[in-house]
């Protein structure tokens, strides 16, 4: 307990620190390209923490989150290309999107585990194939997607244009600043306390009256929405929607980006998806001819590497010199 | 076949091998690899398999042996990295267009049965996947390999105890799941084609066999190959284009009514 409340200064320490250096980022980044990769980092950060919800908290393996990711990013799309592109009505597009989906998605709730991760894999890569079908490509683009999506307007100032980065960038770390506080009020809280114990041991929950089923169901959906609210922003970001996003490359790369930042601590994902999308540029981008095109190959190496030899995760490996 | 394979190893090892549908390709590719050099759709045949047993023998040795401890997600994360691996290895070598392996000689033809007529080779797929299928029932249900695998499913530890070699049977599952993916590989190769990107094609379809069927039961994975077969062909006819969709259906109907699978095991 005393150890605890020597870390606490340091914590909220650190955290100061790590929120000027977030804030600060359009000041010193060298220019246009960077300033949008910070973009890009912070909204696959939002997708990660959704998902630490899920495997850290609820202990609720899914191997599906790109599938309510890519229903924010389909939702908004349609929604700022048929209706309006006003933001406030689309980030709860993108929240609805996403839950709406979580309760289509449900059904792998009937299995536990490793079962689970199958179906929710299973259950994306359905969604996959209904984005890129062809038959529906004049409602959702078959296997191009949604293109020429506007940037969303921000309320009462319109005229300030997230066509630029910079602006762009604060409305992506606005949104995950209050997803990350959103996030660690719901662990916080008895809800978040009854999903861990529901993590430990469901049945023993169950016998103290808790309905489970609905503690789990509601964790999903909250997940959901969040990475459907990611999803929304990564679709206006790339200006697009497209079925990429909910192949399961995508969940599989939130899911390194959990583990190897490590989980049950929100901040450990999102740095572990800071990481993840700086080491897809940095090996997408290597000097070295031939070696760039073979950057999901380092990607898998690198993934490799780490789980043989890292396997707490990067704040496992802080916390442990810690303590 | 391929079902087989993956819910063997998981059913045994506790391992969900993502990396499956990678040996389905790198089957498919060594069997282009050696056609392409014997010109000999038989030899394939063979040598794909016993790669595929070496590399995934080697696989479980070098890197699985080390993380059985560290729990499911560790060892999905790590075939995860493999498949990203591998089908970039595969791309980098082959490139990414679809190659097709030749029909083998003399089943190139049509076959007339009761006026309808049959692409011979894909009779022969059928028979061929029909007598692997019952060979390794057979196997499953009564050789001395098959009870210790049905054992080791069973219970791990008692069999380890019982004197066996747990190690080596791991190794001889990860490598036998493996060559069976391998040699399902070849196979499809005339008539689906060999390219990257057909590891990620069947591994949800496999996955969601292995869900239908029940983990670790070679039955299992059979009834649920035939199910969701079944299903592939006629959802289009019924939906009109949405295989995935009436794929998805039948999951949903069958784990709403058994959680654990036609012919699983309770979890």
């Amino acid at each position: 307990m005393s150890r605890l409340r020597q870390l606490r200064p340091r914590r909220w320490l650190g955290q100061a620190a790590f929120l000027v250096f977030l804030l600060s980022v359009p000041a010193w980044a060298p220019n246009r390209f960077w300033i949008n990769v910070a973009s890009q980092a912070l909204i696959f950060a939002i997708f990660a923490m959704s998902l630490d919800l899920l495997i850290g908290y609820a202990g609720m393996p899914s191997f599906g989150h790109a599938a309510f990711y890519a229903a924010g990013a389909y939702g908004g799309a349609l929604w700022a290309l048929h209706l309006s592109s006003a933001l406030l009505p689309l980030l709860a597009v993108g929240l609805m999107a996403g839950a709406s989906l979580a309760l289509v998605g449900a059904l792998a709730l009937r299995a536990r585990g490793i079962y689970f991760l199958m179906l929710t894999l299973a259950f994306a890569q359905v969604v996959w194939s209904v984005l890129s079908n062809n038959q529906l490509a004049n409602v959702l683009g078959g296997d191009i997607g949604l293109i020429s999506v506007p940037r969303p307007v921000l309320p009462f100032a319109a005229d300030v244009s997230l066509f630029r980065p910079a602006n762009f960038y604060f409305l992506t770390l606005t949104v995950a600043i209050i997803v990350y506080l959103a996030l660690a009020a719901v662990v916080a809280s008895p809800f978040g306390h009854t999903l861990e114990g529901i993590r430990e041991n469901e049945g023993r929950m169950e016998s103290l009256g808790y309905p489970t089923f609905r503690y789990r169901l509601a964790a999903f959906i909250i997940a959901g929405a969040l990475a459907g609210l990611a999803g929304m922003l990564g679709g206006s970001f790339n200006f697009s929607a497209t079925p990429a996003t909910a192949f399961w490359t995508t969940s599989g790369l939130a899911m390194i980006a959990v583990i190897m930042g490590g989980s049950r601590s929100l901040v450990g994902p999102a740095a572990g998806a800071i990481v993840v999308v700086l080491l897809q540029l940095g090996l997408s981008s290597l000097p070295a001819r031939g070696l760039a095109e073979r950057w999901q190959l380092l990607l898998g190496v690198v993934f490799i590497a780490f789980v043989l030899f890292l396997p707490g995760g990067l704040y496992g490996l802080l916390r442990r010199r810690a303590a | 076949m391929l079902a087989a394979g993956l819910s063997v190893i998981f059913g045994l090892m506790d391992v969900l091998n993502l990396a499956h549908g990678s040996f389905y390709m790198l089957g498919a590719y060594v069997g282009l690899t050696v056609l392409g050099v014997s010109g000999n759709f038989w030899l394939a045949l063979i040598a794909a398999p016993v790669a595929l047993g070496v590399i995934g023998a080697l696989i479980e040795v070098v890197f699985f042996r080390r993380i059985y401890r560290e729990g499911h997600l560790m060892q999905v994360l790590l075939t995860f990295g493999f498949t990203l691996v591998f089908v970039d290895l595969i791309r980098w070598r082959f490139g990414p267009q679809t190659h097709s392996l030749p029909t083998p000689p003399g089943l190139e033809g049509a076959v007339h049965i009761l006026g309808v007529s049959f692409a011979s080779y894909k009779l022969f797929v059928i028979l061929f996947a029909s007598v692997v299928a019952l060979g390794l029932l057979l196997a499953w249900r009564r050789s001395r390999v098959g009870a210790i695998l049905r054992a080791g499913v069973a219970d791990r530890e008692m069999l380890g105890l019982l004197g066996i070699d747990l190690k080596r049977v791991f190794t001889g599952t990860f490598a036998f799941g493996a060559a069976l993916a391998g040699l399902a590989g070849v196979v499809v190769g005339p008539y689906l084609g060999v390219y990257p990107g057909m590891d990620e094609s069947i591994l949800v379809l496999v996955l969601v066999v292995v869900v239908v069927g029940g983990l670790g039961s070679i039955e299992g994975a059979i009834l649920g190959s035939l199910l969701i077969g079944l299903a592939n062909a006629i959802g289009p006819l019924v939906l009109g284009g949405f295989e995935a969709a009436s794929i998805f259906a039948v999951m949903a109907i069958v784990l709403l009514v058994r959680p654990q699978g036609l012919l699983g095991r309770r979890q």
